[in-house]
């Protein structure tokens, strides 16, 4: 294990993102997603805007990194408000 | 043969609509085809070229091909070819590349049929999103996960073992074999799962007695591109193997030495890489040729 | 994907076995790219936490810019050639018989060599002294060099990533027309429809499904595109055909910068993600939309 040189950030990144997963499947079988459409230009389920919401957010830290001198909190705390947003709208 | 095949498809038409083909329509077709026609063997021509190069050049020795331009050989030489086959160091390569390649083909078939199966038939929890992340699977630039595969191969004890390529081609040949697989099970009519099941079938016994026949073709087409993603795919098999399980593209390498390129030995060395694909397609030939629009349609 | 799907968590027993498979090869190393792109990584032992430096100065090196556009044009360029052709070798290709499967035979021949000896061939094939390529161009009086010139090199791996890959296009459509009955084509006859009506109306939605499979394919391994290039023009003259996967091995294998290769490929990667998934998704809704209303 140590050749994959770990690190406590990259090890939170990937255990909220496993806790994620296993959130939406827990949630999902609770009660079961329906699909509808929300402000975004096709119809979603619960999994899908997650999956946008991501990718979206990996993009708004890479425009912030890349293109600012904004702390990275910021661009995190803007992703997970607009994840939120997208959840409860999208 | 042209002129055969032509009244043959005349006959037909005269079946469909009798009186109406008139001599102008069938002067017509026979026009556009020997144009279709012309035009295929153009390109065919112009694909074949640079294979027909390296074969005329491996025929050659090495004085010939850099001492003047000929267009086929002057004196033909198999001693490029005797060099390969009878020396263990260079035919090896053949055979440990057609080694792992069908331990690929075995494995990927083995968890692929399964998989298809259940993606074509069923729902379940983040079946789309799992579908989706087996295709990022086909994209992920191999270049820098070299090092990442050599280190985890390595820790697990298979580095320069066949197994070890076979499993890191799995990476982008399971998702693309249950691709292909899943559009081909989506055509099969799912009543004939339900009959079979009323008659008593057990899951298994039907999959293998009654489900694969019928995607025999598709199964066909699958295994032309397990071997044919394999076979090509250098950069993982060069990485995870030292000299047991060294491909064939590695050792052709050793053709250019600091005295400069053995041309002959490297063409015939390329030439022979093409063989094993001819094979392969030349048994899957009919499979493709029935036609697939895989499902959903 | 078809509507009457029952839902069945079981389902999920039949997908283990490859889910497992891939994952091995697929998140281990990925886990580890993602670790190697915030460290500054000399050795086992040696390693230093850079957080997001490396993605900055990534995002901003003009050297990798440059590879990108180029790549992206690259790509664009063959499949805008590829697609096309492949669909018309198809529809010219015999459709029965013994010249059916010669052609087929002949047409999959490049698809089967393995991708530095398609760059060794091209390399042959194109030198002035003992290529028929370049000597004949030669001859012709074309100054052509492809270690020289940069407009030759571009336009010689063009050259050869058609001739490599067309033939996947083209076998993936002509199995697809193979696929549309007779009866289509005589009802087409008896309305006396013209050859483009037919293709357009006939032809072309039955194809969706495999260039849906023919695209995504060549686009996402037109932007892997490494062993022909780099044995062919080394990804010279100068920088001029140095596409992304190279750039990337140079960094991580040629000067050892795990690091900043690392946060460059997972950049790279998020950005074939998004590209795919608008694609992917796009088609997937097309063909959804089309389904109510009595099928394609």
């Amino acid at each position: 294990m140590s050749w994959m040189v770990w690190t406590t950030p990259t090890a939170i990144f990937f255990s909220s993102i496993a806790a994620m997963l296993a959130g939406m499947t827990l949630w999902e079988i609770l009660s079961p997603t329906v699909e509808r459409k929300g402000f975004l230009p096709i119809s979603t389920t619960r999994g899908d805007r997650l999956f946008i919401g991501l990718l979206s957010a990996a993009f708004i830290h890479l425009g912030f990194i890349g293109f600012t001198t904004f702390s990275i909190w910021i661009a995190l705390a803007l992703s997970a408000v607009w994840l939120l947003v997208l959840m409860r709208w999208g | 043969m042209y002129h055969l095949e032509n009244t043959q498809q005349g006959e037909k038409y005269n079946t469909i609509f009798s009186k109406e083909v008139s001599a102008k329509r069938r002067k017509r077709d026979a026009r556009s085809r020997l144009r279709s026609r012309l035009l295929l063997g153009l390109y065919l021509f112009l694909m074949i070229l640079p294979i027909y190069w390296l074969i005329n050049m491996s025929l050659q020795t090495n004085s010939e091909i850099l001492g003047s331009m000929t267009l086929w050989p002057q004196n033909i030489t198999f001693d490029n070819y005797t060099r390969i086959l009878t020396n263990s160091s260079w035919y090896m390569g053949y055979v440990n590349s057609l080694l792992y390649v069908s331990m690929n083909m075995v494995i990927t078939m083995l968890v692929a049929l399964p998989a298809a199966y259940a993606f074509s038939r069923y729902k379940f929890i983040g079946d789309k999103h799992l579908f989706f992340w087996l295709l990022t699977n086909l994209m992920a630039p191999p270049a820098v996960f070299l090092l990442p595969y050599f280190q985890l191969y390595y820790s697990v004890g298979l580095f320069d073992k066949h197994i070890a390529v076979a499993l890191a081609h799995c990476l982008f040949n399971i998702p693309l074999a249950i691709w292909i697989l899943e559009g081909f099970m989506s055509s099969v009519p799912k009543e004939i799962d339900e009959t079979a099941y009323i008659d008593g079938y057990s899951f298994p016994k039907f999959f293998v007695k009654i489900f694969i026949p019928m995607i025999s073709s598709g199964i066909g087409v699958v295994l032309f591109f397990l071997f044919m993603f394999s076979w090509v795919e250098l950069l993982l098999a060069r990485t995870l193997t030292s000299t047991n399980a060294q491909p064939i593209g590695m050792i052709m390498t050793r053709t250019s030495t600091a005295s400069g390129i053995d041309w002959g030995t490297l063409a015939a060395a390329g030439v022979l890489t093409i063989v094993p694909g001819i094979l392969v397609v030349y048994f899957v030939r009919n499979h493709i040729a029935k036609g697939f629009a895989l499902g959903r349609t | 994907m078809n509507n009457n799907k029952v839902q069945n968590n079981r389902a999920w027993w039949l997908v283990l076995p490859m889910l497992i498979l891939v994952a091995f090869s697929a998140i281990i190393p990925l886990m580890t790219v993602v670790n190697y792109s915030v460290q500054d990584v000399l050795g086992p032992h040696a390693r230093f936490f850079t957080g997001t430096e490396w993605f900055q100065t990534m995002l901003n090196d003009s050297a990798l810019q440059a590879a990108f556009l180029r790549q992206m044009i690259f790509s664009l360029t063959i499949l805008a050639i590829q697609i096309p052709l492949g669909i018309g070798i198809a529809l010219i290709m015999p459709k029965r018989g013994w010249q059916a499967s010669a052609v087929l035979i002949l047409i999959t021949l490049p698809l089967l060599i393995p991708w530095n000896v398609v760059g060794s061939i091209w390399q042959i094939f194109t030198r002035g002294d003992i290529g028929l390529m370049g000597w004949g161009l030669r001859e012709l009086g074309i100054n052509y060099n492809i270690t020289r010139n940069a407009g030759d090199a571009w336009a010689t791996i063009i050259l050869m990533d058609v001739w490599h890959w067309t033939p996947l296009v083209a076998m993936l459509c002509y199995s697809g027309l193979r696929s549309i009955p007779e009866a289509y084509y005589q009802a087409a006859r008896i309305d006396r429809a013209s050859k483009w009506a037919v293709f357009r109306y006939i032809q072309l939605p039955k194809l969706t499904n495999v260039l849906v499979i023919a695209v995504l394919l060549r686009f996402m391994h037109s932007f892997m595109i490494y062993a022909e290039p780099f044995v062919l023009t080394g990804g010279g003259p100068g920088s001029s055909t140095t596409f992304l996967s190279q750039s990337l091995a140079t960094m991580a294998i040629g000067q050892q910068d795990l690091g900043p290769s690392a946060a460059f490929s997972l950049i790279y990667f998020l950005v074939i993600l998004l590209v795919s998934w608008i694609f992917y998704t796009t088609i997937m809704h097309m063909q959804k939309d089309k389904n109510p209303q009595g099928g394609a």
